[in-house]
């Protein structure tokens, strides 16, 4: 039975809170589980630095992930090298699986306009902050990536929120009409900001909204990384090579929870309760994943020890090189505008540098 | 003298919401995360508990939706008080706010009139992540059947909102967030009103004429105090209003100086300052003693914040350009 074969309220599991075997162990190698433990291991760790450079003014507002990385690394390990992921603002994890050095996303929410740029040998989009409207994008390429033969599949990353926007329904609709090969990725973490995600539609189900466009749907618990790989490998392999009477496209409803705060400038204890904090902690998809590669001795003390310092080391160097980067160049902000800067933006640019000149950095920073 | 209570601007907000929510049945407000949370910026802290979740209202994140449903209940004679959270947010919106909410009334030929007011805090200067620090007032004001209002201090805020709720016309109602925390002031607790399309003198002076509005007023004040000490004198009136402009303060202003400056945070190219100087083009050409200096933003996209400190005007670059116009002689 396919995983797409299945009520939309009966999310795929592969391993229970304690990472016991409750389902199908998809076929990975030591290496490639090892693998998906050190990257949410990494992401984990990126986060908690990243939260606390915030907290110490070395870093501008910063929208924590602890929590969702079991469904962040668990869907982007299962793409293929040729796939593109189209992230929201939260998919740290995910990127860093694709190839993203860390030191980028640092210094996107440094405030650095090259933290922005993926480079070129990374199949990412840029971070779309206005909800929902990176999921057109991810219709589109893949849309050109069908026309031209090549079958790439875009992975769309997306909140539950993002569900009740325009953008949703209208990329999701032209996915179906034109059987683009795009997976539709739900970080349903429960809430948007402050809005849980009752308040967002009277669906029983995000994933049944796929009924609608006439493309599969299906949840899978989102904290539990293997089952994640699972169903996204399945919907992957399903957008490039459809069988008979099914359409590429498929929604992946991954249920989970951000641990932290909406983003740094959040405080959560206005809206929800230390017992639903501590009930979705016990599903950590850390330790979960841990337990079961520990109980097929594939972890051990030591192997855990070595992927903590690997991390931290990681972590600890790309917080050096993005601290290291000075300050842009005042003409990084007209660089990029067009592909060549028109003459009345040359002038404009030359009034900066002319009070530069006059009056040096302050006229601009204050004293 | 009625009581009045220290309030900042985003106080203010809340109290003129408030006030408006009690004053008057019809009033809702609504937008995402201003119910229980209170606002991300807390501009409506309280109410929900104050006033209820039919009067309060989460609403799911869908920006089409909740302009265009205040559109519905507005032309129900209801007053829908609708929160984008930020301005940058507005355009999943903007079909809804142009193409109905500007002009429902003319479509209807006055069968339906729209008054609602749409908030939505807007501007640079707080190190917000990308697409949040925007000034896009001008394409309201380019938008005929819309008021576009923008205050600057709190006393004003709570008078223009409560005016904007009452207008029978469609208002946006622009919030400078930089400022929401800058200063307090005396604010009257009970309910007043300041007159849409008026503008304020916050400094009198007779060489220079600065028009500003919104987070750039305090700057400007600052440059207008500094060129004092060379003995340059400005005149700089807080606009309060951005459609429609306070035509007439505006030309007294120039025929008083026969100099001006603009100075906004929006780009420049058909910001707001070309429209004030297009109008002292018309009604005040024989005043003019030098070319019209316009400080604002560059026509870049909005830098991530490293580098929004050059994009905003300083106080310093609002100086060296009063000085230019203040300087000029033909
Ligand atoms: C179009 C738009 N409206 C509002 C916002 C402000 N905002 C940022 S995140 C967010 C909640 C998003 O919730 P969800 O889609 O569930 O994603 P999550 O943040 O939970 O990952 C809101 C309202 C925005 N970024 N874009
Ligand atoms: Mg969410």
């Amino acid at each position: 039975m396919s995983v797409f074969d299945r009520a939309y309220d009966d999310p795929v599991r592969v391993l229970d809170e304690d990472g016991t075997v409750v389902g199908d162990v998809p076929d990975l190698d030591e290496a490639e589980l090892v693998g998906i433990y050190r990257d949410m291991r990494l992401a984990r760790h990126f986060d908690e630095r990243a939260v606390s450079l915030q907290r110490q003014g070395r870093m501008g507002t910063y929208p924590p992930l602890s929590g969702q990385e079991g469904a962040q690394v668990g869907s982007a390990t299962a793409l293929g090298e040729t796939d593109w992921i189209v992230p929201s603002y939260r998919e740290h994890g995910a990127a860093f699986v694709r190839g993203l050095p860390p030191e980028k996303t640092l210094l996107y929410w440094m405030g650095h306009g090259d933290g922005a740029k993926p480079p070129e040998d990374v199949r990412a989009f840029p971070i779309a902050v206005p909800i929902a409207s990176q999921v057109p994008h991810a219709v589109g390429g893949a849309w050109a990536s069908k026309l031209r033969g090549e079958n790439d599949v875009f992975v769309c990353y997306f909140g539950d929120g993002a569900t009740s926007e325009g953008d949703f329904h209208e990329g999701c609709n032209f996915a179906g009409v034109f059987d683009t090969p795009t997976v539709f990725f739900c970080n349903n973490n429960g809430w948007a900001i402050s809005v849980p995600r009752e308040r967002q539609t009277r669906s029983a189900t995000l994933a049944q909204k796929a009924e609608a466009y006439g493309f599969d749907g299906l949840q899978v618990d989102g904290m539990d990384p293997l089952a994640v790989y699972k169903v996204t490998e399945a919907a992957v392999e399903k957008a490039r090579d459809p069988p008979e009477g099914r359409l590429r496209p498929t929604l992946i409803e991954a249920i989970q929870y951000r641990f932290g705060a909406h983003t740094t400038a959040d405080d959560p204890t206005v809206y929800r309760d230390d017992d639903e904090v501590r009930k979705w902690r016990r599903k950590d998809p850390i330790p979960r994943l841990e337990r079961y590669l520990r109980s097929e001795g594939i972890l051990d003390d030591d192997r855990v020890a070595a992927i903590e310092a690997e991390v931290e080391k990681r972590v600890a160097d790309a917080i050096e090189t993005a601290e290291s980067v000075p300050r842009p160049e005042p003409r990084a902000l007209f660089e990029h505008a067009y592909a060549e800067l028109p003459s009345e933006l040359e002038a404009q640019y030359a009034e900066v540098e002319t009070l530069r000149e006059e009056h040096g950095d302050a006229a601009f920073l204050g004293e | 003298m009625s009581d009045t209570q220290n309030l900042t601007l985003v106080q203010a907000v809340r109290d003129g919401l408030s006030t408006e929510l009690r004053e008057d049945e019809d009033v809702v407000v609504m937008g995402q995360d201003v119910g229980r949370n209170g606002g991300v910026f807390r501009a409506t802290e309280g109410l929900y508990d104050e006033f209820g979740g039919d009067r309060v209202v989460d609403t799911p994140l869908a920006e089409s939706a909740i302009v265009g449903c205040a559109v519905g209940m507005a032309a129900m004679g209801m007053r829908p008080v609708p929160e984008i959270q930020f301005s940058g947010f507005m355009y999943p919106g903007y079909d809804q706010i142009v193409s109905h909410m500007a002009r429902f009334r003319a479509r209807s030929r006055g069968r339906f009139t729209l008054p609602m007011t749409l908030r939505a805090p807007y501007g640079g200067g707080i190190r917000a992540p990308e697409h949040h620090s925007e000034s896009k007032e001008a394409f309201y004001a380019h938008e005929a059947g819309l008021k576009v209002v923008t205050p600057s201090t709190p006393y004003d805020t709570k008078g223009l909102l409560a005016a904007s709720i009452r207008d029978p016309d469609p208002v946006i109602f622009l919030e400078p967030k930089l400022i929401y925390r800058a200063f307090r002031e005396e604010v009257p607790e009970e309910p007043y009103t300041v007159p849409i399309g008026e503008a304020a003198t916050r400094r009198e002076g007779d060489d220079v004429a600065v028009f500003t509005y919104g987070a750039m007023t305090r700057p400007t004040l600052e440059a207008a105090e500094t060129l004092a000490e060379d003995g340059i004198e400005c005149e700089v009136l807080d606009l309060r209003t951005i459609s429609p402009l306070d035509r007439e303060a505006i030309v007294d202003a120039f025929e008083r100086t026969g100099r001006a400056a603009v100075v906004h945070e929006a780009p420049r190219t058909a910001g707001i300052a070309a429209e004030i100087t297009a109008i002292l083009q018309e009604e005040a050409l024989l005043y003019q003693e030098a070319p019209i200096e316009r400080i604002t933003g560059f026509d870049v996209p909005y830098p991530l914040y490293a580098l929004e400190d050059y994009y905003l005007p300083s106080a310093k670059r609002i100086e060296e350009g009063i000085r230019e116009v203040a300087g000029f002689s033909p």
